[in-house]
């Protein structure tokens, strides 16, 4: 047989991007599955839903519908998309060095605590520098504490899934204790931290509306991870580790140096997504600032083919889905259970066509 | 040839949308002979076998077995027609024992877990019979290769068979494992059973066969007598040319010292001894050969000189400078290319193109990169430069590497190696798994190299390679070189006894090491 059998187009997101055409074929792979995976959720959802005496299509359409229906509710999506595609885009880079990164979730508040720290401390700054400065604190929280996790795995072969849910579990329950005690707002009866300074919050994008320009900063740090994955030498390197670390070695490529900097860069970026988040939204810290935004990115960077632009895609249809089950909940009395069960149709169905997506290549 | 063969396949196509992968293949079988299928590698073979046994439906074309027409739509079918074929990658669950593999899809699971000692007593019965060693309680994944291939072929035996097809079985076996399947099967035929035997190698298949079907374009080319025929005639059939078995090159004329090994030790992985005291060096301009059965140290030896394994004891030199104890990324900083032994574990990276695959180990250095990024039009033509010079079969240099033959693969690594301009080369498995034509090609491309000054430390399991482009051969056994051989046909039994283990002669061992 000679070797004219080309693997299926599923397998060109996990291809080389050596050329503008091969770009377009991933990328368009990369949205079209999340929309066929959304599309096959929505359809049993609307099946369950008639199922439990509610009119199905109407409240798929109302919540479809509803989310795009004037601007606050887009801007509400890109609120909660910003945290997902930052998230996402940083697990693909873990995922393609091999590196099972469960610890978003933790590495988010890591990042929180770091930027409310810096938030509440320089007065006077200029917003200038004073917004950066909380952004690379929270960027500095996250990575420090994904970077534990690629220490461990290097140093003593700790499996990273292990030790990163572990770091969760610290991370969520110091922050709990911090806001309860040190960190604590000596007026408030609440747990929570004294407010940022008002020169470190992000700058509203459009006046009168809560979006803020974190948004821009994910798409843009997205954008610029794809450079760094498919065009950066280092990137290179990165993928060749979580290809075969053999090849690595033989090649001079330090496979425990590039796993750790891959558990950096992912924590970074979710410890920037919750320091968009203290700095963007809550402009202080809480025990509860994430429902779950960085377990949710692991589905979002999976859909993808962990390809960061594909990450922007289906962190953005996971948003639509999570305003689409709070608009459900208040508009049609649908019961939470219920729309927590369609949100769990909608992960299986991510799951089954990442599966898919996965399929090993087939040789001629 | 008798009017009613065995087995007849009779003008046999098959297609897979436009890939054409049997194109009229006509074949005879006679009971009782050992017939070999001789073919490159994508030649036809395996499919052919595929379509005897059931795992793939012919588009056309007839099979009489027995007198009769064979129409089997399964595997299964083709074991109820004592059919059975032990494919090139183990059919066999690790985890499980032999006889648990053995009774696996066969029947109810209940009836035969009662009937298990029976299994086991009737597994050692015909284990002594064909004299294979094979343990029926022994766990799959604790067996060498060679044991879990008796294990397979009795597995065939088991499940009753009058015709066994054997794929590529030597593919995976050090010589003595390959002389004692050899014998294995001409046991079998004298026991009445009828062997095909699927292999590219031509000394193998001269020694085990009756007759030989040589495959080439998806068709069956020639079929002859083993003694009607020769090694050189079979080569030319098979790539419809003459292959030059012995490959034309002048005498030696070796420069400078270029890789200079002292008293080499080292420890494998399992931090066992697996190299003691190596000495040995390599000039400029000429081709140093090490011959071993495998598992011999080779492996280590490459690792230890590419600083992949740490040394224990010993100095090596490149070029005068000591490079003991350097990194990889130090060592591939210097004038040293690499040809790894396994090139799916170490040479390659499946999922990745040609042109990600061309600049692995110089993925961070100019022209390849500037800026931190990799510069993708450099990159594609340096690619599409290896892809021309060494003729690597492929749509163009964004094409995935798993999609390309053993041969094209391995042809870019060693283009891709050779594009460094390396004062040494390290070569493990050269030819390992790769086809008659390219494997020509690559020996003919170290002659080359060897012209043009290089100096090339050749490890290899095949003496055949060895003897056709060395200068020197050293041959390795328990981590020891034993000796150094010229490479002289007449003097093939030599190597043999040393890489049985044998020591040479006190005046032979002279010679070690210069």
């Amino acid at each position: 047989m000679t070797q004219v059998e080309q693997g299926g187009r599923g397998d060109a997101a996990s291809r080389p991007y050596f050329r503008m055409g091969r770009i377009l074929t991933g990328t368009a792979t990369a949205i079209a599955l999340p929309a066929a995976a959304v599309a096959i959720a929505l359809l049993c959802g609307a099946v369950l839903l008639t199922l439990n005496g509610f009119n199905g299509t109407d409240v798929i359409n109302v919540m479809l519908l509803g989310v795009f229906q004037d601007m606050r509710s887009v801007s509400e999506i890109l609120l909660k998309a910003t945290p997902l595609i930052l998230i996402g885009t940083g697990l693909c880079v873990a995922f393609r060095c091999k590196m099972w990164n469960i610890g978003a979730e933790g590495q988010l508040y890591a990042g929180a605590v770091a930027a409310t720290l810096v938030g509440v401390s320089f007065e006077g700054l200029s917003p200038w520098l004073y917004v950066p400065a909380v952004m690379i604190a929270g960027a500095l929280g996250g990575a420090f504490w994904g970077g534990i996790a690629g220490y461990l795995k290097v140093r003593f072969h700790a499996s990273e899934i292990v030790t990163t849910i572990m770091l969760n579990y610290i991370a969520l329950i110091t922050t709990s204790y911090l806001v309860t005690g040190p960190m604590k707002d000596a007026g408030a009866a609440y747990p929570q931290s004294a407010r940022l300074l008002r020169e470190s919050w992000l700058p509203a994008l459009f006046t009168g509306m809560r979006v803020h320009i974190g948004i821009v900063i994910a798409l843009v740090l997205a954008l610029a991870l794809y450079v760094f994955l498919y065009r950066s030498s280092a990137g290179y390197a990165m993928r060749v580790v979580g290809i075969n670390p053999h090849a690595a070695r033989y090649a001079g490529i330090k496979p425990g140096r590039n796993m750790i900097s891959a558990m950096c860069i992912s924590g970074g970026m979710a410890g920037l997504a919750g320091a968009i988040e203290i700095a963007g939204i809550t402009h202080r810290l809480y025990q509860t600032i994430s429902p779950g935004y960085g377990f949710e990115a692991i589905a979002v960077a999976l859909l993808a083919g962990n390809n960061p632009l594909g990450a922007i895609a289906s962190g953005g249809l996971f948003a639509v889905l999570r305003s689409g089950a709070e608009l459900m909940q208040i508009n049609s009395q649908v019961p939470q259970v219920l729309v927590l069960v369609i949100q769990g149709i909608v992960i299986l169905s991510v799951v089954a066509f990442a599966a898919f997506r996965w399929r090993p290549g087939r040789k001629s | 040839m008798s009017d009613k063969p065995f087995l007849r396949m009779d003008n046999i196509h098959k297609s897979f949308g436009e890939i054409i992968v049997s194109a009229g293949v006509t074949l005879e079988i006679e009971e009782g002979e050992i017939h070999s299928l001789l073919g490159e590698n994508g030649a036809g073979k395996s499919v052919l076998m595929s379509i005897l046994c059931g795992i793939l439906k012919p588009n056309s074309g007839q099979i009489i077995y027995r007198g009769k027409p064979l129409n089997i739509g399964s595997p299964r079918e083709a074991i109820q027609q004592k059919i059975g074929m032990v494919h090139q990658h183990f059919m066999l669950v690790p985890n499980l024992t032999v006889a648990e593999n053995y009774v696996l899809g066969q029947g109810s699971p209940l009836r035969l877990i009662r009937n298990m000692n029976e299994v086991h007593a009737r597994i050692r019965d015909m284990s002594e019979r064909y004299g294979l060693d094979v343990q029926p309680d022994a766990v799959v994944e604790d067996l060498s290769v060679g044991e879990q291939q008796r294990v397979e072929i009795l597995k065939v035996l088991f499940h009753g068979c009058d015709l066994l097809i054997l794929d590529e079985p030597t593919a995976v076996l050090t010589p003595q494992e390959t002389d004692r399947l050899l014998d294995l099967m001409r046991g079998l035929v004298n026991d009445g059973k009828t062997v095909i035997f699927i292999s590219h190698k031509l000394d193998e298949v001269m020694r085990a066969s009756d007759r030989i079907s040589v495959m080439r374009d998806c068709r069956v080319v020639h079929t002859t007598q083993v003694s009607d025929t020769s090694p050189r005639e079979l080569a030319r059939l098979m790539v419809g040319r003459d292959v030059l078995m012995e490959l034309p090159h002048s005498p030696c004329e070796p420069g400078d010292t270029v890789l200079s090994v002292e008293g080499l030790s080292c420890r494998n992985e399992l931090g066992l001894p697996a190299l003691r005291d190596i000495n040995l060096q390599v000039r400029k301009g000429e081709i140093v050969g090490i011959a071993g059965v495998s598992g011999n140290g080779q492996t280590e030896l490459a690792l230890a000189l590419s600083g992949l394994l740490p040394v224990d004891a010993g100095r090596i030199e490149l070029a005068g400078r000591d490079i003991t104890g350097l990194s990889p990324t130090e060592i591939n900083a210097l004038s040293f290319a690499h040809v790894p032994e396994d090139r799916h574990k170490m040479g390659i990276l499946m999922p990745m193109s040609l042109a990600e695959n061309a600049i692995l180990e110089r993925y961070d250095q100019p022209p390849f990169m500037a800026r931190g990024l990799l510069q993708r039009q450099k990159i594609a033509a340096h690619t599409r430069d290896l892809i021309a010079r060494f003729r690597v079969k492929t749509r163009d240099e964004n094409e995935p590497i798993s999609n390309l033959s053993g041969g094209n693969q391995q042809k870019l690594v060693v283009a891709r190696e050779l594009a460094r301009n390396p004062d040494f080369l390290l070569v493990s498995q050269l030819t390992r798994g790769i086809d008659i034509g390219a494997i020509e090609f690559i020996l003919q491309e170290m002659l080359k190299q060897r012209e043009a000054g290089r100096g090339i430390l050749l490890i290899s399991t095949e003496l055949e390679e060895l003897f056709a482009i060395c200068d020197r051969i050293l041959v390795i056994s328990h981590g020891e070189i034993l000796g150094e051989v010229p490479p002289d046909r007449d003097r093939l039994e030599e190597v043999g006894l040393l890489m049985a283990g044998k020591k040479a002669d006190q005046k032979d061992m002279a010679a070690v090491g210069h």
